[in-house]
């Protein structure tokens, strides 16, 4: 990229076509086609294995695709060189120089692109992340959540067109990973640089990113937005990875133009035609738990209403916020329930026959059946790709 | 230095009050004596020879005990082209076996570094022409090499530089066995070119291989009277300061010279290695 002297004066587009990345002995994505508007928190969201790591690595250039093309801003930079990518990172590890500050590691880009006044750009980098107070320090004198934030400074200070975030917040503990996605997504409006952010924490990634895209065995399951994932998954995975679901393998008996009537051994469930992917034969629908109601009488017939039961309660276990119910019987296998703690004391007590219901509109029909998810295998951590990566040099 | 860095987050463990007690004392006692026998003692006796002076009518090796400063003056006057000539040869042959050892020990501690069976086997290529004798090794190269060559600085220098790249290479090499690739990825990523990295990063963190491995090679060297030796690799104009030593100690029998030439040898390695530590910023390994 010939400007790469320059600080990029919004975040660009990042587009990867027909990307395909095999190392010896396995491929660590089958065939990706991406394309991320400039500005947006973008999150690859999937299981260690996924690909999602080597995606990442691909478009900072420490991976070459065996094919397909990678375009930042427009500009085809597949074999461009790292250094010479208007991208940074911040790596899971943070790789953050122990022989240096805390300050001559975030100046560092600034000085190999020879921006002018590095030290005052760094400073105002560590401002923004609050640790300017420990610039003259080693990296090493730094608490874990505090190196993370020196990582994001040395990485958002140059201004890169995309920002690529591997794992960044996985080695922090709960409060303190909460406290720095705040931040991260505060930083991101602020900056208005283009995230590319990859993790296998689903509720990271929906709190995080205006577009998820959910990853499996070095494909893209489906891409959205979070909401609109996690309301109308497409794959039995999605609907599992993200969030809980119940599914159902149900038979299609008939419909209307608007909805699909199937049958649950011998009860009927409604779903709509645009929330399905498949409208014959046997298919696979599911419900989110806390979409479900339960019932300690059967409700009345109502055709916007999918009713199945009696059941058996099988499993109480109160949450906090929700109380959670396992309901179980022959004819639908074991459910869960999300009951809203709105009303003081439990509704229904573990051993209770109850029916349970739910609106039609809130059925999604699936592309996929259940038996296709398949098992997640093998350690394709970063160091694990690495030291592939390395021995297939 | 460095250290006190990391000792900032670990937990600072109080110590037990310390129990008067004769058991560390007892412990160290053999230690203690050896060092004062062995080092001590000659040391004060290197420094009572090195200001002795010839009594009248003295025979050959006869000296009394004096306070003959002097001495050193008379060293320096007659020797100071072999001392300079000494410490030229070693700095350049230091320098010889780092631009060796460095891309060798890069090898094998980065490049090998997923393939430990061929790490292990260069490892033992480096160091198995040790099993044989350092004198036999500089004997064969004085065949090897061309005849010409011989009796030379080259020759010197290069029989210096040969015999010391273990003592370079293993430091390096234990140094760049644990640098952490992932930082090399991190200079790349922030626009440095594989140079840059390497002088930035991958060097700064090997420092300390680097360091070692030098003093390891240097002082010996310079004290080195072996292949300046014109029964080995030297000639008559390549004396180095270890020759002049042996030369007074066995064949003049000039005691006090010898001496003061040693102490004057000591001193100056004393100087240039604190130098050295302390511009390197390597404090840490002394």
């Amino acid at each position: 990229m010939a400007d790469v002297q320059a600080f990029a004066e919004a975040g660009a587009d990042l587009e990867l076509v027909g990307i395909q990345k095999r190392f010896p002995g396995f491929t660590a994505i089958e065939h990706l086609d991406l394309k991320i508007p400039a500005g947006s928190f973008f999150a690859l969201l999937g299981p260690s294995g996924c690909g999602k790591t080597t995606t990442l690595r691909l478009v900072a250039g420490l991976e070459d695709p065996t094919a397909g093309k990678i375009l930042i801003g427009g500009k085809d930079v597949t074999a461009l060189k790292p250094h010479k990518r208007q991208v940074n990172t911040v790596f899971q590890s943070y790789a953050l120089f122990p022989h240096m500050t805390v300050l001559e590691n975030v100046a560092f880009g600034l000085r190999r692109r020879k921006v002018v006044d590095p030290l005052a750009k760094a400073h105002e980098a560590l401002k923004l992340v609050e640790l300017d107070h420990v610039a003259d320090r080693k990296p090493a004198q730094l608490s874990g959540g505090q190196q993370q934030r020196v990582a994001l400074a040395r990485a958002v200070v140059n201004r890169p067109a995309l920002l690529l975030l591997d794992e960044p917040l996985g080695a922090l503990d709960l409060k303190l990973r909460r406290q720095m996605q705040q931040e991260l997504k505060q930083i991101q409006q602020e900056v208005g640089l283009t995230f590319l952010h990859v993790t296998h924490d689903q509720e990271e990634a929906m709190t995080m990113a205006d577009t998820v895209a959910v990853m499996n065995k070095g494909r893209i399951e489906q891409m959205g937005a979070p909401a609109e994932l996690y309301e109308l998954p497409r794959t039995v995975f999605v609907a599992n990875f993200l969030g809980q679901s119940n599914l159902f393998e149900v038979q299609v008996v008939g419909g209307t133009d608007q909805v699909l009537h199937a049958d649950l051994n011998g009860h009927r469930i409604t779903v709509p035609r645009n929330r399905s992917a498949r409208d014959s034969g046997t298919i696979t629908v599911g419900v989110r738990p806390e979409k479900m109601r339960l019932h300690t009488q059967a409700p009345p017939e109502d055709s916007a209403v999918n009713v199945i039961g009696p059941g058996r309660i099988t499993d109480v276990s109160f949450t906090g916020v929700s109380t959670q119910y396992s309901v179980q019987a022959p004819e639908f296998g074991e459910v869960q329930v999300f009951a809203q703690n709105v009303e003081a004391g439990p509704a229904a007590h573990l051993g209770d026959i109850v029916w349970l219901s739910w609106l039609a509109e809130h059925t999604f029909g699936l592309a996929d059946d259940r038996l296709d998810t398949g098992a997640l295998n093998g350690d394709f951590s970063t160091q694990a790709i690495a030291t592939r990566a390395s021995l297939a040099e | 230095m460095a250290f006190t860095a990391f000792a900032g987050n670990a937990p600072v463990i109080e110590q037990a009050p310390r129990k008067r007690s004769w058991t560390a004392l007892v412990l160290l006692a053999p230690g203690i004596a050896y060092m004062a026998l062995f080092f001590v003692a000659p040391f004060i006796q290197l420094i009572i020879t090195s200001l002795q002076m010839a009594p009248e009518n003295a025979g050959i090796g006869e000296y009394v005990t004096a306070f003959q400063i002097s001495n050193y003056g008379a060293a320096i006057a007659e020797y100071w082209q072999h001392i300079l000539r000494s410490f030229v040869y070693a700095i350049i042959a230091t320098i010889a076996g780092l631009l060796i050892s460095y891309p060798l020990a890069y090898l094998i501690g980065v490049k090998l570094r997923p393939f430990p069976m061929l790490q292990g086997l260069a490892l033992i290529l480096v160091i198995a022409p040790f099993f044989i004798s350092f004198l036999l090794r500089t004997l064969a190269w004085k065949q090897i090499l061309p005849s010409e060559l011989i009796g030379t600085d080259f020759s010197v220098i290069f029989g210096l530089t040969y015999n010391f790249i273990p003592f370079m290479t293993l430091p390096i090499f234990a140094s760049l066995q644990s640098l952490d690739l992932r930082m090399l990825e991190a200079g790349s990523d922030l626009y440095a070119s594989p140079v840059t990295t390497f002088f930035r990063v991958t060097l700064p963190l090997s420092m300390t291989g680097v360091v070692s491995g030098t003093l390891l090679s240097f002082i010996p060297m310079s004290g080195d009277y072996i292949n300046a030796s014109r029964e080995f690799l030297g000639g008559t104009g390549t004396a180095m300061i270890g020759n002049v030593i042996e030369s007074n100690f066995l064949s003049s029998q000039n005691y006090p010279m010898a001496a003061t030439l040693s102490v004057i040898l000591m001193a100056i390695i004393l100087v240039i290695v604190a130098t050295y530590v302390r511009r390197s910023g390597t404090e840490d390994l002394l």
